[in-house]
């Protein structure tokens, strides 16, 4: 571990924490536009987070140590993904600590976390959504899991930090297996960050509601926390899948001129992305609650037969 | 150069594949023909591409007719009839999406298991491909027989047909040309046929499922 490597880290923890809620209003921003309706500013997670530190938490009174707990276990291991996801450099010192598979580990564990604390307090609203949370969750991890593998058999690791640089150096080739598994993450993801094909971010209808049924009963500092939380998810997702299919651009061990170059890039590709996941959300409609694991299906076989094609091909 | 389109074709494969499994998951009609008609464009793209490598001309002119075709005629004749027959929506399916899906990717690892000695012979350009034209015959197949209506079943075989143009391109740089023409033309029959059997149906039944034509038989 060198000096470089440690920089790298800090930065690419930082850049995490102060990008998401970024990322989050950029694609709010170009969901209004789309829609024909006045956007809000850029920054308006940053007022939301700003407000909600700034406001009394108000726990209920049979809440238990839990609820008040699980805020802060789904902040840190969301942080803690976009930590190993290579945004900006893959001379990273955690990234040992967790491949991919650990990655889609830590993904679940911010979920059971955050079901627990919504059935914590006994709300037939958090218990409604924890159950469908937990039926999109054991749907989209297969799925996002096949996703990787397509990755790792083709780059020969489940590390991400050797996966990019597998993927990012080899020549110039084209793999049909990555056409599939795009596809099937761009899925996964959509279902993962409660995104409209899936789940409504913008709604508080209470039928149709998923995450936002989940967090009904926060407020205040905790509220913030998960907020943010959520962005760094979506912001964590978008790396992962930049990481997979665009891995050009990241900078490596030892050059830290690279570096410098990484963030611009990073912020454009993210700029790409966010747009379109706009344009996704604005052409897709929400689907029925039960229309959902037949989405999910599809991703997962689509992420197999990657998997299939990789193996059919490279024969 | 070439190793670069080789690949490009094996990606045209995957597509076809995936439009494959896009048709098998699909509940809407128009969506449904739309997605054939994609089919056919790659279609005309792979067969060209593999016409540019292996540089016989006679590719481009099957690519061309290809496009006349599946991209072009037999739409707009699927349009028209589900135009005429005001059905642009519902797909009744006998099995549910998931479980034909399922089935699905078993049939795809059969093809690929049964193509895989196959294209070891082959030294052709994209011979890993054969195993996923297959699994695009086999999956349009089972498209077929899970639904119940007539015109998915007769998208389902046009979609056959274009499995097999694949593994004919790909694997063996396409079939002679009296061939190419003689079943170009016969899809076409077949469409207009299937088109007029269509109409007869539902005049008969008032519906088009398929299911109503087991009453015809002798008691």
């Amino acid at each position: 571990m060198n000096i470089y490597g440690v920089i790298s880290q800090a930065l690419e923890i930082v850049v995490a924490l102060a990008l998401a809620p970024l990322l989050t209003g950029w694609v709010n921003q170009w969901r209004a536009w789309l829609q024909n309706k006045s956007a809000p500013s850029l920054w308006q997670p940053y007022r939301v987070l700003h407000k909600l530190f700034n406001k009394d938490s108000v726990v209920a009174d049979h809440a238990s140590p839990l609820f008040r707990a699980v805020p802060y276990i789904v902040f840190g291991c969301m942080a803690l993904a976009s930590s190993i996801v290579p945004t900006l450099s893959t001379d990273l010192p955690l990234a040992p600590a967790a491949d991919a598979i650990a990655l889609v580990g830590l993904f679940a564990l911010a979920r059971v976390f955050i079901s627990l604390a919504a059935m914590d307090i006994g709300t037939s609203f958090g218990s409604l959504g924890a159950r469908r949370e937990m039926l999109i969750g054991f749907l989209a991890e297969p799925a996002l899991l096949m996703v990787l593998f397509s990755a790792s058999l083709i780059s020969k690791s489940t590390s991400l930090t050797t996966m990019v640089e597998a993927l990012a150096h080899q020549e110039l080739a084209i793999y049909p297996a990555l056409a599939f598994a795009g596809v099937a993450f761009t899925m996964v993801s959509l279902a993962e960050n409660a995104r409209v094909p899936v789940d409504n971010p913008a709604t508080h209808l209470e039928l149709t509601m998923i995450h936002e049924a989940l967090i009904l009963e926060y407020s205040g500092r905790h509220l913030a926390l998960i907020e943010w939380a959520a962005s760094l998810k979506l912001f964590a997702y978008s790396c992962i899948g930049l990481a997979l299919f665009f891995p050009w651009g990241v900078a490596e061990a030892d050059a830290p001129l690279a570096l410098l170059l990484a963030l611009p890039v990073l912020v454009g590709k993210l700029a790409i992305g966010g747009f379109l996941l706009a344009v996704l959300e604005t052409l897709a409609a929400k689907m029925r609650i039960f229309r959902v694991p037949e989405f999910l299906a599809g991703a997962f076989l689509l992420a197999v037969i990657g998997m299939l094609v990789h193996i059919l091909l490279a024969t | 150069m070439s190793e670069l389109l080789a690949q490009f074709v094996n990606l045209l494969g995957a597509l076809l594949l995936m439009l494959a499994f896009a048709m098998i998951s699909q509940r809407r009609i128009l969506t449904l023909i739309n997605l054939f008609t994609l089919q056919g464009l790659v279609l005309v793209v792979s067969t060209a591409v593999v016409g540019y490598v292996t540089g016989q001309p006679h590719l481009y002119l099957s690519a061309g007719l290809t496009f006349v075709l599946k991209v072009v005629l037999i739409p707009v004749l699927l349009h028209r009839i589900i135009d005429r027959l005001e059905i642009r929506w519902d797909v009744e399916t006998l099995i549910n999406i998931p479980t034909t899906m399922l089935i699905g990717i078993g049939v795809v690892i059969f093809a690929f298991n049964l193509a895989t000695p196959i294209a070891m012979l082959s030294t052709s350009l994209a011979r890993g491909t054969l195993g996923i034209a297959l699994a695009c015959v086999l999956l349009s197949f089972l498209m077929m027989i899970t639904r119940a209506k007539a015109v998915p079943q007769v998208i389902g075989f046009l979609a056959m047909e274009n499995g097999l143009f694949f593994a004919a391109t790909s694997a063996t740089y396409g079939m002679p040309m009296v061939v190419e023409l003689g079943i170009a033309l016969d899809v076409l029959i077949g469409v207009l046929i299937l088109g007029v059997f269509m109409f007869q149906i539902r005049e008969q039944f008032d519906s088009l499922d398929i299911r109503h034509l087991e009453k015809l038989k002798d008691q």
